[in-house]
This record gives structure tokens, C-alpha cells and sequence, in this order.
């Protein structure tokens, strides 16, 4: 065998090692998905059914039941409310941090990871007793609150490298063309890292809508997101395991699709810039 | 620009961030030396470290400090060993990478409770399967693995979604590995195992470091798997510390032992972050 | 009359200080050249001019006016980057028409500003593209039009060219001296290419370790310069500097023994007295290979042709190289036995502290 043909096997190993193992890592989610397209009856027959006639009646009953429509749009309502309000936060002070640094900014920068460590667990008892307080438990407006505070740390990091990335000769450019701070922001800053700002907000509405632990403690019906309605389907009462799926593909597909896109600002968001 | 801008613009993320930090977890710390139980009110008198022995001589507290790091350890072993394999496999083309890229990591974007319901429903249920439906075919008693192994279920079900992280993590490191370096290694006559044991390895060490202290902050604090499939038991099998602590608390409606439970995960959490924070630290440029 | 003025200009880091009290008249309409080893603060130098570094100390006056604590964005002064710095997100047109949209200049103004400069660049056919769909030539033009639109009162560029292929780096430096011609505005140009410096430059100012060395036509440098540093700093390849054993004054002239023969220089053209040692400097084009009977002997380690000219690398009784430019067709081999004549209306000589001590010889030949 030449040694062409050696690196040729090679590859064509390592490819179908690849794909096998990807495959069935992926498995689960691809029979969730074909799990909703059969009837209640295919999805629990034994031995699983794998050519049957596609139904889409479980998407029709569960965009029909109108709890679904409603916990949809919390979980809408909560991730892109609180994403937008923690960017409105995070750009100023990511933009002050990254272009006027002082000596203290690394160690902001290091408190603001630092309360990302903060266990939930380890708060859920004051936050569940001032949100019973003031009204807040099981309302979007409290679960805002949370994913906002829960996410600013991880958006104002990522925004700061999005603007430490911008070349730095840029910005001076502008200024020598007379370019005031304002200017230099609104005209030149924003317009280049309009980009990385688009991909935080994805990744933090990602985080927002996978968010399952505040959404388990803080709310009940009215104000559940899918991940907490999705947890309603644990009761034994019944297998509903075709309807079930539906909600969870349509739960899960924007996001994942999202995540897609997205992958590399995810390893840099997470690990808070520590792996490029 | 004055120094009194640039303050005004980061005040209102520091304030609500220190607001985020200070207040619950002071009230964490005073509700721990009361007796407060929500069934109970207007009874609330300082009882010392009561709580913590309460919290601490509790019949699941030893389970669930031993599940709790169990769950960890193993978690993170099968990440991290998986992940490195994985992420060297794809490392190099072949057909079709980037779809199978996109399939390995698809399992990161599902959210925690649907993962534990295809789990526990569709692959695990001891009737209708898929697991038992590939140990009838082998002529196998099936097993009822929530019921008999439940924090093995646990297990897998939270390794499954934070593999793909690893991956990814480990394949965007493997990018910013030097080729010239292999290629030096290659022509000094390394083989492909050489090169992945002596650079590949090596050049992972702070990915890895990274990988194991982020899912380490994740894994401790897991809670929608066990609250969806298994609830904690059977008994206390099941039972972690976060799962302990939401019992406490929202279930038994004792906001004083849970408070107690609440500061010992902050304390373990808190080791965790040290490093981390001293890691991430080492190489940010301000 | 001075148009720029810098005087005592101090620039200090934490630790370290990048300026050590620069003093410069800038004439205008001039050309300077900042040069100098990586490190020797010329970039910090003009970064400090434009206002784009605060100095630590000192003063930069502008056409009569102190600007010294003025904004970058106040000064009136337009800068060329390295890099370009080129806005990715606006088209050519909107690059060159920026500092004037905030500015407020009226649209029609505008127009016709960006017209002619477009127009004098070869810009027309670019100006709706993004700089990214522009090669690294037309870039370079675009960045040079974005100063030029503005008439500002001094052009300052940071290594333009160095980003640019060699044949495109003649090019636009050709470019550069013809739009210098045209505008007769002053200019202020960054570079560690002494090729650059001597084609372009009225004058160029040499800097080292943040002082000044010295400032000068660029001819003066090579045959005048102050001292060692510069000396070695201007011309490729470097001087030759043979230290002399000892030397002795009789009849207006100097014999200075080295390498165990001599060489005689004028006495008058020894400035101030003798000093305690002496180092000869001699250009490589100044020495000269005779049959025999030469000022000194080496053997040749190595030629290097050029096509044009060559290089001879020899290796002297002291085991010192020097390099010996020769002619194109030279038939030097390598471990030939050569006698060299040293042309000393043209050398240069160094005291102990490095400080040149001759002066050239008036109507001396420059070959």
C-alpha cells in the first residue's frame, strides 16, 4: 500500500469512527423528533417503529392546547426582554471598561465573574421569600429580573473583548478626523461591533430559554417558560411521549439552531474568554 | 474622557451586580442563624448554628454530599476523557466534519428538563425503551434503570449534555495548536500518538483546567434532571446537594436549615471559583 | 520661521521614558523623516504630535497657536495608520467624506471635496466599494485620501508603506514625494527604512533611545554625521570602522598607523584637538582594490553579487571583516589574498567617546 493510499484509509477511519460516534450522540434528540410525528400508539411500540406514516396531529394538539401558546411566549417574553435589558446595561459599562481602563478595571472585571459562581442554591431562599413578597413569584417580570442579573456578567466579558478586539488604530483614526467620544461611539464602535453584540444576545437568550432551575422554584403556571411547562410532562398520569415530543422539538429547535450559528462566541462567552 | 463618565457608565452594571451578590446571600446568612419555617410564621428566634446542625445530621446530608461528588466526579471524567477523544478525532478533515461537528454538539442546546424527559421516557423506560428494547434483543432482562441505578441515570443524562461542551472547547483549542510544531515533531520522526501524547496533551492542559472548573460550578449545582426524572430517590439515591437544599426549602417550607444547606454549597462553590478566577485572571489584558 | 515648534517634550510610561526632551523646528511646508532603531521612540514622537499620546512634559506649538493640551480631534492635523485604520463599515467615499460629515461642512462642499481628491488618487472607479473588497494598494491610496480631503495643516503618516509588497512600496513612495510637490504641505513621516527617509525627506531626524541624534538633509547624514550612531546608522551596507593603533601630527598631516600600515589625513580637517584614540569610518564604496602597495591587506571570505554592483566580505590581519563594494564583473574569489586602498578624503574619524571629529573634505568626489 502506498503511503498515499495509507493516509487515505486513515482519514476514511477516522470519518466513519467520527460520524458513528456523532450519531449516536445525536440519536436521542433525532428520535425525539421522529417520536412526534407518530401516534401516541407507534411511539410506545415495541419494537420501535421506524417507517410509519407521518402525522403531524401532535404539533396540531399541542399548538391547540392554549397553555402552550402561553408558556411559549414567556419563554419569548423572558429571554429577549431580559437580554435586551442586560445589553442596555452591559454596553456602557463594557464600553468604558475597554477604552478607558483604569487601574482597577481587571479587578471589576474579575468581581463581575466572580458572582456568576454564586450558587443558585445558594440564594433561592431569600430571592423565593422577596419575590413572595412583592408579588413577583410566577411572573415574568420577576424571571426578567433574575435572567437579566444572571446573564449580565457573562454579556458585559463578552462585550469587552468584542470592543478590546476593535483595532485600536480605528478609534484613533477617528478622533485625528475630529471625532468626539459620542461620535466615536455612536458612528464607529457600535457600527463595527454590531456583530459581536448580535452574537451576545444570542448566546444569552440561549441561556435564558435552557434556564431551568429559577424557572422550576419561581414560577408555577402563569408565568412558566417551556422549560418548566416541558417538566409538567414528568407526571406519571398517562405516556404522552408523541405529544411530549412535539412540544420539546418545537421547545428546542429555534434554540439549538441558534446554537449552531453561534458555537464559537458560546466557548468564549462560557469560559469567559480563558480558551480562543 | 473624565473619569466621572466613564463611572457613571459602568455604575448601573456594578450596583445591580452588587445589589445581586450582597443582599440575597446576607439574607442567606441571617435566615441560617433563625429558626424560620414558612408553615410556622412569627416564630423567627436566633437559634446559633442549630440550623447547620440540623442540615448537616439530616439522614440525606451524608448521601447527598457523597452523590453530589459523585455526580461530579464522574460527570467530569466522562466529559473530559470523551471530549479530548472526540475533539482530536475531528480535529483533522474528513467528509462531512462539519455536519458531524454540528451533531456532536447539538446535545449542549436542548434544555435541561427535555433532556431528562427523553432520557427517563424514550431511551430508559424499562418497558418501551429503546434501552430495553436493545437488551430484549439481545435476550437481555431489560433494566429499570431510573429505579435501580438512578444516579448512574443522573449521570449520563448530564455527561450527554455537557459533553458537547468539552468538544467544543477542546476543538477550538486544537485550532490554536501550532501545525509547524507538529510538523517539526512529524520530521523528528514522532508518530501520531507521540504527537497527541507529548503536544496535543499538553497543549490542552488549560482548556482542560478551564472545562473541569466551569462544569465543575454547573455540575454542583445540577437540579432540573433529578427534579424531572427521579425526584431524588428512590429514598435519598438520588439526592445532591441543590436537591437537598430545594427539599428543604420549598418542600419541608424550612427557609432556616435551607439557608444553612445554601451556604455550604456557596463555601464548596466558592473553592471552585478561587481557581477558576485566578486562571481566567492570569491571562486577561486590560 | 518655524511652523511647528516642540520644545523639551517629555513622554515617560510607568517606568519607562519613551521622549527625553525632544527640541525640533519644523519648517513649513517641509518634509521630515523620523527615523531610527525599533523602540527609539520616533513613533511615540509623532503619536505625541497628534495628540494621540498625552506628553509628560513639554511643549508643541502649531502655527503660533500652544496645542500642546489640545484634542487629537482639535488640532487640525490629518494622520496615515500602518494599518490604515480604514472604517470597514462605510464605502471609500464615506472613509474620505467622514471627518468632514463632522465637521458639519455643507454636502455640496463635501462633494466637491471628495470629487477632486478621488479624482487626483484614481479613486473614482472604488468609491461605492467597502475597504475590504480594495487590494493593500488602493487602501493605502484611500487612507492617504481621507488625510488629504481634509487640508489640515500637517500630514503625519506612521510607516505607511510598510504593509505594502516591495514593488508597490516604490511605488506609492514615488506617489507620495509627487503629492508632496503638489501640495507643498508640511509633512511629518514615521519609518525604519532608511531608504524611505533618504528619498523622501528634506530633512530627517535621527532618533535613538528617545533623544534626538541629529536632524539634517539626508546627504548630510551620510556624509556628515555627528557621531558613531549615526554613522553606522545610515548606509547599507553599514560603515567599515577600523580602529587606528596610534597616530602622530607632523606638517598639517595625520598619520595613523593601523593594522601595521598608515594612512595619512589632513590635519585641518581635524576639528578641536587631538583626541586620546581614534576609530576610522569608511564607507564601503570608499575603499578600492589595487594590485599592491595598498593601505591595507585582507583575504576575501565571501561576494556577494548584487547584479550591479557586489560586496566583498574580508577579513582582515586582525581578524576584523570589512565590506568592499566592487564592481559588478568583479573576479574576486573567495580566499583571494586583496590589497585595499582606503580613500581618506572621504573617511571619517571618531574620538573615544564615539563623537566624529572630522570634517569632509570640501568638493571631495562622491563615487
Amino acid at each position: 500500500m502506498t503511503l498515499n493510499q495509507q493516509r487515505k484509509l486513515k482519514t476514511l477511519i477516522t470519518g466513519l469512527l467520527a460520524w458513528f460516534v456523532a450519531l449516536l450522540l445525536f440519536f436521542p434528540i433525532f428520535w425525539m423528533f421522529l417520536t412526534s410525528f407518530k401516534t401516541e400508539l407507534q411511539a410506545i411500540s415495541v419494537p420501535p417503529t421506524l417507517f410509519f406514516e407521518p402525522t403531524l396531529d401532535n404539533y396540531k394538539i399541542v399548538q391547540e392546547r392554549s397553555d402552550y401558546l402561553l408558556h411559549a411566549m414567556n419563554s419569548v417574553v423572558t429571554s429577549f426582554g431580559s437580554t435586551f435589558i442586560a445589553l442596555i446595561i452591559a454596553i456602557p459599562a463594557a464600553y468604558s471598561m475597554a477604552f478607558f481602563p483604569s487601574k482597577r478595571t481587571k479587578d471589576i472585571l474579575l468581581w463581575m465573574l466572580s458572582t456568576k459562581m454564586l450558587p443558585a442554591v445558594g440564594v433561592l431562599v431569600p430571592i423565593y421569600i422577596l419575590f413572595r413578597n412583592n408579588g413577583l413569584l410566577d411572573s415574568r417580570t420577576g424571571l426578567i429580573i433574575i435572567f437579566t442579573l444572571m446573564n449580565l456578567p457573562i454579556i458585559i466579558w463578552m462585550l469587552f473583548s468584542y470592543f478590546k478586539d476593535l483595532p485600536k488604530e480605528i478609534l484613533e483614526a477617528a478622533r485625528m478626523d475630529g471625532a468626539t467620544p459620542w461620535d466615536e461611539m455612536v458612528k464607529v464602535v457600535l457600527p463595527l461591533s454590531i456583530g459581536g453584540i448580535a452574537s451576545t444576545g444570542l448566546l444569552s437568550i440561549i441561556l435564558c430559554w435552557n434556564e431551568a432551575f429559577w424557572s422550576l422554584n419561581l414560577t408555577a403556571s402563569n408565568a412558566a417558560p417551556l422549560t418548566a411547562m416541558i417538566a409538567s410532562y414528568s407526571s406519571p398520569e398517562g405516556l404522552f411521549w408523541a405529544k411530549l415530543s412535539a412540544a420539546s422539538t418545537m421547545a428546542c429547535a429555534p434554540i439549538v439552531v441558534f446554537g449552531w450559528f453561534c458555537q464559537k462566541q458560546l466557548v468564549q462567552g462560557l469560559t469567559f474568554g480563558a480558551v480562543k | 474622557m473624565k473619569r466621572s463618565i466613564t463611572r457613571l457608565l459602568m455604575a448601573p452594571s456594578v450596583i445591580m451586580l452588587l445589589v445581586w451578590m450582597i443582599v440575597p446571600l446576607s439574607m442567606t446568612i441571617y435566615f441560617s442563624t433563625i429558626r424560620y419555617n414558612l408553615l410556622y410564621p412569627g416564630q423567627n428566634r436566633f437559634v446559633g448554628l442549630m440550623n447547620y446542625e440540623f442540615f448537616v445530621t439530616d439522614p440525606g446530608f451524608i448521601t447527598a454530599v457523597a452523590n453530589t461528588l459523585i455526580l461530579l466526579l464522574s460527570a467530569l471524567v466522562i466529559t473530559v476523557v470523551l471530549g479530548v477523544m472526540l475533539s482530536a478525532l475531528i480535529d483533522k478533515p474528513f467528509f462531512g466534519r462539519s455536519i458531524v461537528r454540528v451533531l456532536l454538539i447539538s446535545p449542549f442546546f436542548i434544555m435541561p428538563t427535555v433532556n431528562a424527559l427523553i432520557w427517563k421516557n424514550m431511551m430508559m423506560n424499562p418497558v418501551y425503551g429503546i434501552f430495553a428494547w436493545i437488551s430484549e434483543s439481545l435476550g437481555l432482562q431489560p433494566i429499570d434503570w431510573l429505579g435501580t441505578y438512578p444516579l448512574m441515570s443522573v449521570i449520563i443524562m448530564v455527561s450527554w449534555q455537557w459533553l458537547p461542551f468539552a468538544i467544543l472547547v477542546f476543538v477550538t483549542a486544537l485550532q490554536s495548536q501550532d501545525t509547524e510544531q507538529k510538523e517539526a515533531a512529524q520530521m523528528d520522526g514522532a508518530t501520531g500518538w507521540h504527537i497527541f501524547r507529548y503536544l496535543t496533551i499538553p497543549h490542552l492542559a488549560r482548556p482542560i483546567a478551564v472545562v473541569v472548573m466551569i462544569e465543575t460550578i454547573f455540575l454542583l449545582a445540577v437540579f432540573a434532571e433529578i427534579f424531572v426524572t427521579t425526584g431524588g430517590g428512590p429514598g435519598y439515591a438520588s439526592t445532591n446537594l441543590a436537591y437537598l437544599i430545594y427539599n428543604q426549602a420549598l418542600l419541608q417550607y424550612d427557609v432556616g436549615v435551607a439557608s444553612a444547606g445554601g451556604l455550604f454549597a456557596v463555601l464548596l462553590a466558592n473553592i471552585v471559583a478561587f481557581f477558576l478566577i485566578r486562571a481566567v485572571g492570569k491571562n486577561l489584558t486590560v | 520661521m518655524s511652523y511647528l515648534v516642540i520644545s523639551e517634550l517629555q513622554k515617560h510610561y510607568d517606568s519607562y521614558h519613551a521622549l527625553r526632551g525632544i527640541n525640533l523646528n519644523v519648517t513649513e511646508g517641509e518634509f521630515l523623516v523620523f527615523v531610527g532603531p525599533s523602540g527609539c521612540g520616533k513613533s511615540t514622537l509623532l503619536r505625541t504630535i497628534a495628540g494621540l499620546e498625552l506628553s509628560s512634559g513639554g511643549s508643541i506649538e502649531l502655527d503660533g497657536k500652544d496645542i500642546t493640551e489640545v484634542a487629537s480631534s482639535k488640532r487640525d492635523l490629518a494622520m496615515v495608520f500602518q494599518s490604515y485604520a480604514l472604517y470597514p463599515h462605510m464605502t471609500v467615499a464615506d472613509n474620505l467624506s467622514f471627518a468632514l460629515r463632522l465637521a458639519k461642512v455643507p454636502d455640496n462642499e463635501i462633494q466637491e471635496k471628495v470629487r477632486s481628491v478621488s479624482a487626483s488618487l484614481q479613486l473614482d472607479p472604488l468609491l461605492d466599494r467597502k475597504p475590504k473588497e480594495l487590494s493593500g494598494g488602493q487602501r493605502q491610496r484611500v487612507a492617504i485620501g481621507r488625510a488629504i480631503v481634509r487640508q489640515p495643516k500637517v500630514f503625519l503618516f506612521d510607516e505607511p508603506l510598510s504593509n505594502l509588497d516591495a514593488a508597490l512600496r516604490v511605488q506609492m513612495r514615488l506617489e507620495l514625494a509627487r503629492l508632496h510637490k503638489k501640495l507643498g504641505t508640511t509633512m511629518i513621516y514615521v519609518t525604519h527604512d532608511q531608504i524611505e527617509a533618504m528619498t523622501l525627506a528634506d530633512r530627517v531626524v535621527i532618533l535613538n533611545a528617545g533623544q534626538i541624534e541629529q536632524v539634517g538633509t539626508p546627504l548630510e547624514l551620510y556624509r556628515q554625521p555627528n557621531n558613531r550612531f549615526v554613522a553606522e546608522f545610515i548606509g547599507t551596507p553599514k560603515m567599515n570602522l577600523i580602529d587606528v593603533d596610534s597616530f602622530a601630527e607632523k606638517d598639517e598631516t595625520l598619520t595613523l598607523n593601523l593594522l601595521n600600515s598608515s594612512v595619512t589625513f589632513p590635519a585641518n580637517r581635524i576639528k578641536g584637538s587631538l583626541p586620546k584614540a581614534i576609530t576610522l569610518g569608511i564607507r564601503p564604496e570608499h575603499l578600492s582594490l589595487v594590485e599592491d602597495n595598498g593601505d591595507i591587506t585582507g583575504r576575501v571570505e565571501l561576494v556577494e553579487h548584487l547584479g550591479s554592483e557586489s560586496y566583498a566580505h574580508i577579513q582582515l590581519s586582525n581578524d576584523q571583516m570589512i565590506i568592499l563594494k566592487a564592481s559588478a564583473r568583479s573576479v574576486l574569489k573567495d580566499d583571494d589574498v586583496v590589497h585595499i586602498n582606503i580613500d581618506s578624503s572621504e573617511a571619517i574619524l571618531f574620538n573615544q567617546d564615539d563623537q566624529v571629529i572630522s570634517i569632509i573634505a570640501e568638493g571631495a568626489s562622491n563615487a
